[in-house]
């Protein structure tokens, strides 16, 4: 660790921050600033004068947009969330327990896909060009085809119904223990995993063989070296920087997976509830569902940067 | 006699190539090529690109780069066939009776790890020793070849040291496991002159007190003179002459050995300065934005009809004194004079005749093109826009300059893919040309081809320049180019002019320190030039 | 071009994606019933008269697949042709102009990108009237972002290449430097990229449908009738799968187009092949 690189670590970690604020006032000015007037659409057509002005006064639409955005931002910053329109409850709380199960979810998915990935990644650079390798890319072409609710149906219409070893709606409740929570979600999670899985192995492949056809691997096995030697000596310290940034882009693609995923199999989290709420129309939760996504979206990709900072050896060791 | 340490017979290289919509095509890369070489000797393998030189250096660790396969022949090594050993077998012997020297040791040293840890990395592998010993050996090595400070510089990584201490590094890393033999790919190429001949020095002493055989490979047989005791000349993947060194040089009995020898055997008679100037360049100084001054304070002059070679190492300012000249970076002080008038800084303010007569041609003809134009538009589009030339007219200015160039009118339709490199740099000249330019600046126009496709290309421009009696401002790095073409000349060095003067002036010593320098440092084609440039070099410094 | 040169997996794309065209085309044609035409009971299995079956109100699956299939491809076409017309007239004059413009226009795409697409167009989606029209200028306009990205990367690699630098010494003015020396060798890559988009934005309308949030019943289209079906499906009903089936079938077959355009024009760059 030296200067420069806490240094990097430290702008990029700024930059984040300035990040993140640009994208509240986006997802702000998203559901404010755009046509028509927002009061009147929540409500429909046939609203009562009295309605919209109710809501009106609600959302506080009468004052200036920036001085709203500064309260619901500093509410924010709070942890604060706002109140929800449709049953006046405090988002935050609600919010709370459906992001845990959410990341519950994602998690185990992410850690089923993730070294299924990389190991299949490995597999295809071992046979690169061999039919292991074609079947894996013939796979990631048809994978980034279809679409998650194809994969969830198909999974619950073969895999619930006809043989029912898991149920097709994964409900979960406090008192679960462990081992039925991960029953309850095995369809879900096999969903998100299929969804990212042959994307993330392809990439691996790309980012392991991009550092294969380097000149200093040539050097290696002119060296005599026996190829594991190769991999783990010269392969792997070089492609650890690209492989995490195809990790959190892709965990980056699961997250935003997650939103159709919980819709197929009725499950309380995040993204069901971000979907009940856009269709009642309901701004707050909306902006602040929105919001928290957003920030894992972008935590994820400070997570790679930094990565990318640590393992460069230019940045590491400064001449 | 000596006990032959590496046999190649007959042997045939070939790949696989893949052309968009036909059936994939084995093609031959090296054909029934014969070599050997005894202990101790080093045998220099020349040619130019695509004459199969890397693919038989490396054809003597049983390696085919990139999915080329050693089809057929035999290579014995140590008396043994290694062509058809199996991988394994291969991998113990790889790195420990023969090691590999590249062409940039800034893409073949791993930039994860410390030098020292790569260095003896085959060492330890292959031979029983431990640890400390293999660091004490590469240590050694370190001091033999001549890096700064032995005992630590192991210690650094990759892009802690200068490109000319990697190629050192990477001749100690192959040094190490003391092999039998060691493949030297273009080990010096990518150097700068003044560092080539150091690295060149260190390398021939290492091969010398180490008792190892080599292959050297390179394209300049001015450089493969002073090392190999044999050489073996090379094209299209077929042996073209083998011989002694001397022989070779001296003596050399086929053709195309002998026009490789003559390269630069240009004969250019100086003319005498003119007064007045087709272009000034007066205190120009430049920066880029960071605030670094590339350029400090340039004048000289281009006189008409004559050629002003600026030549200088990389990082020396010439091609940002072309920059400036053509107003892509407008100097910060300083004033540039086109025929008399002075020109505006900047590329906008420029009126369309100034642009006309200044033209410019480059390095890399292949992006110097566009891909989706065929040579009829490249060279037709300056003859609309700067004369309004259409239809028949337009069509006839085209076959002209397409005869001038050599090149003939068949290659009107051709796309810039279907050339050859050579035919590229030419159709670039013709576009030049089409603007009627009084004076063209050529910036490193020949470093990108091969020796005797250059020589075509010095030629066409000598020839060219009495027919259209147009002014070169010359760019290179190369004093071989610069001798052969130029009427004045300025040394570069660090962004300043540190000599200047007609060619004659400028080439007859006294020299400045850093002229003296690089002089001597340009290869000559003679066997013992290097020992005694190095010897003179001693001299010089032990005097002062 | 040499039909015979054409690989199998192209053919199949290229057959089964001019199947979807003309399908959508002739949709009113083909249909052997209304779309919204109630025909029978609910979830009637596969028949002569009802070859795909019908739905959960009683109506032909193959007549809305068939429907669907119009409402489908004529919005992703859209919201392509909007976002590659947005994106890439952008991203050059971005590269071109460089400067506080190119600045600016980055920037703000790099925060639009910061924020999933899908969870962006909910957000937007939750405050707006969810019509055709916004759909088409929802999904076009966040997804104009990619092709921004790659239309000025691809223009500024270009744009930096000695024979820019020739035009511009030459004293060509911006409109030749963009339009003759830049475009024809952007297009290439943008073409490719289009394949991509488009399958995209089938798989993003599709999504949104699915979810209620994208073309709205009655109105037939392939993720709105997953949603209307899956009830069934848990029922051991396979009519939910049918339109999910199709998505992915009209996915896979523009990606094969896409990869073999893809390899041809690649092919191509390396002119002589040697």
């Amino acid at each position: 660790m030296n200067g420069s690189i806490a240094r990097l670590i430290a702008q990029r970690l700024a930059l984040g921050v300035a990040m993140l604020l640009a994208v509240s006032v986006m997802i702000f000015a998203g559901t404010t600033i755009l046509p028509g007037d927002v009061a009147q659409t929540i409500l429909g057509q046939g609203a009562t004068p009295q309605a919209v002005a109710n809501i009106r006064a609600e959302l506080g639409l009468d004052a200036p947009a920036y001085l709203r955005y500064l309260r619901w931002l500093g509410g924010v910053l709070q942890g604060d969330l706002g109140t929800a329109l449709s049953n006046r409850q405090e988002i935050a709380p609600a919010l709370l327990g459906r992001m845990a199960n959410t990341l519950f979810l994602a998690g185990v998915a992410a850690a089923v896909s993730v070294p299924l990935a990389i190991g299949l990644g490995l597999l295809a650079v071992r046979y690169q060009n061999r039919w292991p390798d074609r079947l894996i890319s013939g796979l990631t072409l048809t994978s980034i085809s279809l679409p998650e609710f194809f994969i969830g149906y198909v999974l619950i219409y073969f895999v619930a119904v006809r043989l029912g070893w898991f149920p097709s709606v994964a409900t979960v409740y406090e008192s679960m223990s462990l081992g039925e929570r991960l029953s309850a979600i095995a369809l879900p999670a096999a969903t998100l995993t299929l969804v990212v899985l042959a994307h993330m192995m392809r990439m691996t492949r790309a980012a392991i063989l991009n550092v294969m056809n380097s000149a200093y691997i040539e050097t290696a096995e002119l060296k005599g070296l026996r190829r594991a030697t190769v991999i783990r000596r010269h392969a792997l310290p070089n492609a650890i920087a690209p492989i995490v940034n195809v990790v959190m882009l892709n965990l980056a693609f699961l997250v935003v997976g997650v939103v159709v995923v919980e819709v197929i199999f009725v499950y309380p989290g995040m993204g069901q509830y971000l979907i009940d709420h856009v269709a009642k129309r309901d701004v707050p939760v909306v902006q602040a569902c929105g919001l928290i996504f957003a920030a894992i979206y972008i935590g994820l990709n400070i997570v790679a940067d930094i990565v990318s900072i640590l393992a460069n050896p230019r940045l590491r060791h400064p001449r | 006699m000596a006990e032959t340490l590496l046999e190649i017979r007959d042997l045939r290289i070939t790949a696989w190539s893949h052309p968009p919509g036909e059936e994939p095509a084995e093609i031959t890369i090296v054909d029934g090529v014969s070599l050997s070489l005894e202990r101790g000797r080093v045998l220099g393998l020349i040619g130019e690109s695509g004459a199969g030189k890397s693919t038989i250096g490396l054809a003597a660790m049983a390696y085919g780069r990139g999915g080329v396969a050693l089809s057929g022949g035999e290579v014995r090594l140590n008396g043994r066939d290694i062509r058809t050993l199996p991988l394994g077998r291969l991998r113990d012997l790889r790195g420990r009776e023969v090691t590999y020297v590249a062409q940039s040791a800034a893409a073949a040293f791993n930039p994860a790890h410390r030098l020292i840890d790569q260095v003896v990395e085959a060492v330890l592998r292959h031979r029983k020793i431990g640890r400390a010993e293999a660091e004490a050996r590469a240590t050694g090595l370190f001091a033999k070849l001549g890096l700064p400070d032995p005992d630590k510089i192991g210690q650094r990584y990759p892009h802690q040291v200068s490109g000319g201490q990697l190629q050192r590094a990477m001749t100690a890393m192959a040094l190490c496991p003391e092999p039998d033999l060691i493949v030297f790919d273009e080990p010096t190429t990518a150097l700068d002159v003044t560092t080539q001949i150091d690295v060149l020095a260190a390398i021939k002493d290492a091969i010398r007190d180490t008792r190892v055989a080599a292959l050297y490979i390179t394209h300049d047989l001015a450089v493969v003179a002073q090392v190999a005791d044999h050489i073996l000349v090379l094209r299209n993947g077929r042996a073209v002459e083998y011989g002694e060194t001397r022989q070779i040089i001296d003596a050399p009995r086929e053709d195309y050995t002998r026009a490789l020898v003559s390269v630069r055997s240009i004969e250019h008679a100086e003319a005498a300065p003119g007064t007045e100037a087709v272009l000034a360049v007066r205190g120009v100084t430049a920066a880029y934005a960071g605030g670094l001054t590339v350029l400090d304070d340039v004048s000289v002059e281009v006189h008409p009809g004559q050629t002003l070679a600026v030549v200088g190492e990389s990082g020396s300012g010439k091609s940002t004194l072309a920059r400036a000249i053509t107003g892509l970076l407008p100097p910060i002080r300083g004033e540039i004079l086109f025929e008399g008038r002075a020109l505006s800084p900047a590329l906008p303010q420029r009126s369309r005749d100034d642009l006309r007569a200044l033209q410019m041609i480059y390095q890399m003809p292949d992006v110097a093109m566009n891909p989706r134009q065929t040579v009829a538009t490249i060279i037709g589009r300056p003859l609309s826009f700067y004369f309004n030339m259409r239809g028949a007219e337009k069509a006839a200015r085209i076959r002209e300059l397409l005869e001038e160039i050599e090149l003939g009118t068949g290659f009107a339709d051709r796309y810039p893919a279907e050339l050859s490199g050579g035919q590229k740099q030419r159709v670039c000249i013709a576009r030049a040309l089409a603007a009627k330019p009084s004076l063209i600046i050529c910036d490193e126009v020949t470093s990108a081809l091969d020796p005797l496709v250059a020589d075509g290309i010095l030629k066409l421009l000598l020839k060219l320049q009495r027919i259209e009696d147009v002014a070169y401002l010359f760019i290179t790095h190369d004093i071989a180019t610069v001798r052969a073409i130029a009427d004045s000349i300025a040394v570069m060095h660090r962004g300043r002019v540190v000599r200047y003067g007609t060619r004659t002036e400028v080439l007859t010593p006294p020299f400045d320190a850093y002229t003296d320098l690089l002089l001597a440092s340009v290869p000559e084609m003679r066997v013992g030039w290097l020992e005694d440039a190095i010897a003179s070099r001693r001299m010089a410094s032990g005097g002062q | 071009m040499n039909w015979r040169t054409i690989p199998l997996t192209a053919w199949i794309g290229l057959i089964l994606t001019a199947a979807f065209v003309f399908a959508a085309i002739f949709a009113p044609w083909l249909a052997p019933y209304g779309q919204g035409e109630i025909v029978g009971g609910v979830w009637e299995p596969r028949s002569a008269a009802f070859l795909l079956g019908t739905d959960n109100l009683g109506r032909d699956l193959l007549s809305r697949m068939i429907f669907g299939a119009r409402t489908t491809l004529t919005i992703a076409a859209l919201a392509t042709a909007l976002s590659f017309t947005l994106g890439s007239v952008l991203g050059f004059f971005a590269a071109v102009a460089g400067g506080w413009t190119d600045q600016a226009l980055s920037r703000l795409v790099d925060v639009l990108m910061a924020i999933p697409t899908l969870i962006f167009a909910l957000v937007v989606l939750s405050v707006m009237p969810v019509s055709i029209p916004v759909l088409i200028v929802v999904m076009g306009v966040l997804d104009s972002t990619r092709v921004y990205r790659l239309a000025r990367a691809v223009a500024v690699d270009i744009n930096v290449m000695d024979f820019v630098e020739v035009a511009r010494l030459r004293g060509e003015g911006r409109g030749w430097v963009i339009f003759r020396e830049i475009l024809p060798n952007a297009l290439t890559p943008l073409v490719a990229e289009l394949g991509l988009r488009f399958i995209f934005a089938v798989l993003f309308l599709s999504s949104l449908s699915f979810l209620g949030l994208g073309v709205q019943p009655p109105d037939a289209d392939w993720g709105g009738m997953v949603r209307e079906n899956r009830d069934g499906i848990v029922f051991g009903i396979a009519a939910g799968l049918i339109p999910a089936a199709a998505i992915a079938a009209l996915a896979i077959s523009v990606n094969l187009v896409a990869d073999w355009v893809l390899t041809r024009t690649t092919d191509l760059k390396g002119g002589r092949g040697g």
